[in-house]
């Protein structure tokens, strides 16, 4: 399957991209030309220690940052120079983001939270026409994602891998093409940090949605298609494994 | 929609926004509280003062008046009639009115605005009728003490009341039996020299209006002439008039022979003494005072002068030079306008008389005309053609409101300047929001990196928050609007709890003839002051809405 999918363009790619922050008066540099690939239906997991620009590198990748140097691609067009309302419409339609803190909003419902990138992408009539598919469409995914009894709870009411599961559905109602998942098991103990690796592989495998996780374990890292060490802002070596 | 969805939640589960409404509402609630009850306020002067003044009046440049008001009133309604109702001629002069107390002795002189009238002309451009004292009812504490002496169909005039009637009598007799007591003394020279000293002596005048003293006095006069005297000498046994009574055996002689002086003199026991041919309406406040009732606590209102009793009046005449003429006129009856600025000013005459005792009766002279119109909204074009019908600068035609054009911008000035305070409290109110809404912008701050990594766009974030201030507003001028209506409605009703709850009178009806507090709601007011505190809730939730939306998605997310 990888190698069909190497024969093809990649469908993202991030290119020599460089960024650094302020921090006080000093230029502080997270990412220094480090490039990622990933090819539709690929999973592909980033490791690297804490402060090594994994994040970054997929906050750019995900279009929530600019990078300072470097070009980000999408399927062979550029996207990182966009406008911001071009930009928020890829955000909301190709790409999924799941975070380590879950970050679901508190005051909606875990069924409205799921709801949420539908509710931005359709202005309010369009979305009161289609309530129904909609709703339908979020009971489903949270089936899918196993919280179908969870449906009118607030996130405070969860524990953190039904939150994370819920996270995952929100990121998945907009049918994205990407899903970025930022160390998606890094809050959790290690079996419901097993049952969401298992989620996301499942849904990598059923679906063919392509996955970019970044996270700082070895052992999570490894159960992707492919691991990419990053070092220092810089992309040390692409470890090839066996699909798990 | 997620704005919506997202606004409507905030708006429930944050606690600290309803300190926003809670501002917003009291500062509307305030708002349209102080606003009707200060336009019940002016309404209610303007209406007091409109129906005293008439809709137009057109008064003469010289106090000698115009002539002819016959054909003054047929130029009048020639030249404006389509527009007018009503009018009537009046002789306004300023003069001075002297009347006695009868508590003290004292005389007491005042300078008034005197109006000859005709009462029923006037009363079909004012209304008239509901000032005077004798066609309503007295009322204390929502009771009616006294009943209207007169019917409300008995048209206007200047005859007494039965009651008042019967006081001019009293008083009448009363005058008789002084003259009687004291023309002895006064045409009898030898024994008054002697007497008179006395008297001075003494330092005190006799008590003419004491009414024991008169009851005792005219029961005494019943009598018998020789006796009497001593008799009622006897007890009014307190005055110097009777210690000098003993002491000089002269004065009992010279009383001795006062009754055959009296029946030369004064006809009073043959034929009843008339009013005199000036009657007059006196403004209640030139004749009334109040008196704190030591036992119920509550504020008298004192009449100095009643119904049937008799004043001086001076003024001038319409001749050049003017001269001066004093004359004697009746009261008739007291009027109250509930302006105190007439009631303490004004004695209605009627316009005969004024007119003879100033010399304007031969060609009927008058000084001003007064006209209603039917509809107060031709003022303008009513005073154009009526300008065409005189000769300029003979003379000044105005509409009630300039001729109190002083008074009514003062208010107007007044009610302005309020309202800028007021809305200074809104104002307040505004910086609370925006304060409170940085606050909840900080606390979202993930939240709303989360929307932007959904997709959500600046702007959309951005009218979360002001559509937030925008629910806030409404919210909030809402609940103020229902409040403020609430206690406008209920203002008399929370007047008395506060009145009972402070042991002191709020709102003392006896300072401006108000049983009630009057309000008036101007449904326009309410409007635009609910608007504007929408309007000011959603301009300081701009700079917060600003802030959020120009939030960096990454480090929103990262906030902890």
């Amino acid at each position: 399957m990888t190698e069909i999918c190497k024969m093809t363009r990649p469908l993202i790619s991030a290119e020599a991209i460089s960024r650094s922050y302020l921090k006080g008066q000093h230029k502080v540099p997270v990412l220094r030309g480090a490039g990622l690939t990933a090819h539709r239906g690929e999973f592909v997991s980033v490791i690297g220690q804490s402060g090594s620009g994994k994040s970054t590198l997929l906050h750019v990748m995900g279009l929530l940052d600019s990078p300072d140097i470097g070009e980000v691609h999408l399927d062979g067009q550029r996207i990182d120079n966009l406008n911001a309302a071009a930009r928020d419409q890829l955000r909301n339609r190709v790409f999924g983001f799941i975070f380590q803190f879950y970050h679901l909003m508190p005051e909606l419902s875990l069924l409205e939270n799921v709801m949420a990138p539908l509710m931005i992408r359709h202005s309010i009539l369009d979305f009161w026409r289609k309530r129904k598919e909609t709703r339908a469409a979020a009971l489903e995914i949270l089936d899918q994602v196993g919280l179908s009894h969870r449906v009118h709870h607030r996130p405070s009411e969860l524990s953190g891998g039904e939150m994370q599961r819920g996270a995952i559905a929100r990121a998945l109602i907009g049918k994205p093409e990407i899903l970025l998942a930022d160390e998606p098991t890094g809050n959790l103990d290690a079996e419901t940090g097993h049952g969401i690796m298992e989620l996301l592989k499942r849904l990598n495998r059923e679906q063919q949605l392509t996955i970019v996780m970044v996270t700082h374990d070895e052992a999570i890292a490894a159960q992707a298609h492919r691991t990419v060490r990053l070092e220092e802002g810089r992309i040390q070596k692409v470890l090839q494994q066996e699909a798990a | 929609m997620y704005k919506l969805l997202l606004c409507l939640r905030y708006l429930r589960t944050r606690y600290i926004a309803l300190a926003c409404i809670v501002s917003v509402m009291l500062g509307v609630a305030t708002m349209i509280v102080v606003n009707s009850v200060m336009a019940g306020f002016s309404t209610e002067m303007r209406d007091r003062l409109h129906n005293f003044l008439a809709d137009i009046v057109i008064e003469a440049r010289s106090t000698s008046g115009l002539a002819k008001a016959d054909e003054l009133l047929e130029r009048v309604d020639e030249a404006a009639g389509q527009y007018i109702a009503a009018s009537t001629v009046s002789v306004e002069i300023p003069g001075m009115v002297t009347f006695t107390d009868p508590w003290t002795g004292e005389a007491y002189t005042s300078p008034v605005s005197l109006h000859g009238i005709d009462p029923r002309g006037k009363a079909e451009v004012g209304p008239l009728k509901s000032y005077l004292d004798s066609y309503n009812p007295v009322m204390e504490d929502g009771q009616i003490v006294r009943p209207a002496l007169r019917d409300s169909s008995e048209p206007l005039g200047w005859e007494l009341t039965s009651e008042g009637q019967q006081h001019f009598d009293s008083v009448q007799e009363q005058k008789a039996e002084q003259l009687r007591q004291w023309q002895p003394p006064l045409v009898e020279p030898v024994p008054s020299d002697s007497a008179t000293p006395d008297f001075d002596d003494s330092g005190q005048p006799p008590v003419f209006d004491s009414p024991s003293a008169v009851a005792d006095a005219s029961a005494g006069s019943d009598q018998g002439p020789e006796p009497t005297d001593a008799d009622a000498a006897n007890t009014v046994a307190d005055t110097p008039v009777v210690q000098f009574d003993p002491n000089n055996p002269n004065a009992g002689l010279g009383g001795g022979m006062s009754p055959d002086i009296l029946f030369e003199d004064n006809p009073a026991e043959d034929i009843k003494p008339q009013p005199n041919d000036a009657r007059i309406y006196i403004g209640e406040g030139l004749v009334s005072f109040f008196v704190k009732n030591p036992e119920t606590g509550r504020q008298q209102k004192i009449m100095m002068v009643q119904p049937g009793d008799d004043v001086i009046i001076s003024t001038i005449t319409a001749s050049t030079p003017p001269e001066v003429t004093k004359f004697h006129a009746t009261v008739v009856d007291s009027f109250r306008s509930g302006m105190s600025e007439y009631d303490s000013n004004v004695v209605l005459m009627n316009r005969e008389a004024l007119q003879k005792n100033r010399g304007m009766q031969l060609e009927n002279r008058v000084s001003a005309i007064q006209i209603r119109l039917h509809d107060y909204a031709d003022a303008p074009k009513a005073m154009a053609a009526l300008e065409q019908a005189f000769a300029p600068g003979e003379v000044t035609i105005r509409t009630w409101e300039e001729k109190q054009g002083l008074l009514l911008s003062a208010v107007e000035v007044e009610t302005a300047i309020l309202n800028v305070l007021l809305f200074l409290i809104i104002a307040v109110a505004g910086f609370g929001i925006l304060a409170i809404f940085y606050m909840i912008v900080v606390e979202k701050t993930r939240d709303i990196g989360i929307l932007k990594s959904l997709g959500a766009s600046s702007s959309g974030v951005m009218a979360i928050f002001l559509s937030y201030g925008l629910a806030l507003g409404i919210v909030g001028s809402s609940a103020g609007v229902i409040l403020g209506l609430l206690f406008v409605h209920y203002i008399n009703e929370i007047e008395d709890v506060l009145s009972w709850f402070t042991g002191r009178k709020v709102f003392d009806e006896k300072i401006y003839f108000f049983f009630e507090i009057p309000t008036y709601v101007n449904p326009w007011m309410v409007i635009s002051v609910a608007l504007g505190a929408i309007g000011i809730a959603v301009l300081a939730s701009i700079l917060p809405a600003r802030r959020a939306a120009s939030l960096h998605p990454v480090r929103a997310l990262r906030f902890e």
